[in-house]
């Protein structure tokens, strides 16, 4: 199994990559999906604009991906993340992960993402509802720690 | 191929988000002196070439480096590499 890693800048369709993911494959029992979408921080924001790191976007999310797919029996896997001006209610990043069973693609797919935002190599920049250029987000610590307890056993 | 540690070849750097903001560049060639061994060694040599170097650097502990498109830690040495990143924190996803 060898997951699909695509960054662009252009959306993307759940149902279709997910079709295309399981097409073909009739030893599928589970198909977990995560869509990350644009907030608007209560008004606040106008667009995220997503800057990233080209070659090693990619590079860093197979890297993970096939962490993901030596942890757990998986059928299928899916990442893919978009870069430059996202706006409230369009989509930023996706997840998908297929396994026989439901655990192994719940939990492929939420340590894809706990991965992923704590390694990719991506920064979003707000831009303001007030048409001014908002500052840089500030990583989380809580994203720190949520990849971390993959580390300590679930 | 053997590459001397205190004769540096040149390096391509980029920088991210803002560090690219503060130094004032996407990316740039440069010759680090003889014994630049490692990522510490290099950004403690970048934060003498100006002020735009010194902000991006004022807090090295929380800019993250990559070496030919993988995460290193300011220990890690810099012999044969192609091409140094400097970011801040990841915020994708």
């Amino acid at each position: 199994m060898t997951p699909l890693v695509r960054i662009q800048r252009e959306d993307f369709d759940i149902g279709a990559e997910i079709a295309a993911l399981t097409a073909g494959n009739p030893n599928i029992g589970a198909v977990v999906s995560f869509a990350g979408l644009c907030r608007d921080e209560s008004g606040r924001l106008a667009a995220l604009e997503l800057e990233h790191y080209p070659g090693m976007a990619e590079a860093e999310i197979a890297r993970v991906a096939s962490e993901a797919a030596e942890r757990w029996p998986l059928s299928g896997l899916v990442a893919i993340h978009r870069f430059g001006l996202i706006r409230p209610g369009e989509q930023i990043v996706l997840a998908i992960a297929a396994s026989s069973h439901r655990r192994e693609a719940f939990e492929a797919a939420d340590f894809l993402m706990d991965y992923l935002k704590t390694r990719a190599p991506f920064w979003k920049r707000e831009h303001l509802a007030d048409g001014t250029l908002g500052g840089w987000v500030e990583a989380k610590a809580d994203d720190d720690d949520a990849a971390k307890r993959w580390d300590q056993g679930v | 191929m053997t590459m001397a540690i205190t004769e540096p070849a040149s390096l391509r750097l980029v920088y991210f988000a803002w560090v690219r903001e503060r130094i004032g560049l996407p990316e740039e060639t440069v010759t680090p002196p003889a014994g630049t061994a490692t990522i510490a060694d290099l950004v403690r040599w970048l934060k003498t070439r100006g002020e735009g170097y010194e902000l991006a650097f004022e807090n090295p502990a929380v800019v993250r480096a990559a070496i030919d498109q993988t995460h290193a830690k300011p220990a890690t040495a810099i012999a044969g590499a192609r091409e140094i990143a400097f970011f801040p924190p990841m915020t994708g996803g």
